[in-house]
């Protein structure tokens, strides 16, 4: 399945696009569009330190289950306020 | 009442809209733009946000106070886009019936805010040097703060997120 992922902050920077369309099989995990993703990106690893991953407006764990209609986002630790 | 704004905060409307008959006390917090940090010279800070995710965590910061804690009202907003120092950034207030609930509830909740709600910050120094600032250990009322951002808010089970009503 094909599913869009969006980047902020650092990781918008680095990767030089707000999102990346990424191929993923079937019912593929957070932990496997991580290493899509990082394999795509591979400078995101060293420069950004632990990435976050949401679902649906909500932070997921690397063995949430994802689908082709999730809305997916990428991002540094987070520092508002 | 919860806002997301490229607009300066009207500090004074969303303290107002916390005041109740129901509240003895009334706590406001505002962040604020800094010029320094130790030697280093700010000239002006850009703020970032994932704007559907940052409404619905603030959403969820609203819900989960009113249920942690005996407050009458709940308002939050926060700005985003370019900031000129002294420029506020955030602005959390709580109401509730007695003062010690109202300071715990309004330190809790900025606390939590700022480890929660996707939103972040670029330094652009004086110098012209600009960083992504990394999240600031929280020390202090709220322990289990301490713990990193990744442990504590990564699993959509963690009982410090409540779901969405």
């Amino acid at each position: 399945m094909k599913l869009s992922v969006l980047l902020f902050a650092a990781a918008r920077e680095i990767a030089g696009c707000e999102s990346v369309e990424l191929e993923l099989p079937a019912a593929a995990t957070v932990a496997q569009l991580r290493v899509a993703l990082l394999h795509t990106f591979p400078t995101l690893a060293a420069r950004t330190g632990i990435l976050l991953c949401a679902v649906n407006n909500v932070y997921a764990s690397d063995d949430r289950v994802l689908q082709a209609s999730d809305v997916v986002a990428c991002f540094p630790p987070v520092s508002g306020g | 009442m919860i806002e997301l704004t490229q607009q300066p905060i009207d500090f004074s409307t969303l303290t107002e809209s916390v005041r109740s008959d129901q509240a003895g006390a009334v706590v406001l917090f505002l962040g604020t733009v800094r010029e320094f940090t130790g030697v280093a010279r700010t000239s002006w800070l850009e703020y970032e946000a994932f704007p559907e995710m940052a409404t619905a965590a603030m959403q969820r910061l609203e819900a989960e106070v009113r249920q942690r804690f005996n407050v009458v009202e709940v308002a939050i907003s926060h700005r985003y886009g370019r900031l000129e120092l002294g420029d506020i950034a955030v602005a959390a207030a709580v109401s509730s019936p007695h003062r010690a609930q109202a300071f715990e509830a309004g330190r809790w909740l900025i606390d939590t805010l700022k480890e929660s709600v996707p939103i972040w910050k670029k330094e652009h120094y004086a110098d012209g040097a600009t960083e992504w600032l990394h999240p600031e250990p929280v020390m202090g009322s709220r322990p289990e703060a301490a713990i990193p951002v990744a442990s504590t808010f990564m699993s959509e089970s963690s009982p410090e997120i409540v779901p969405e009503a």
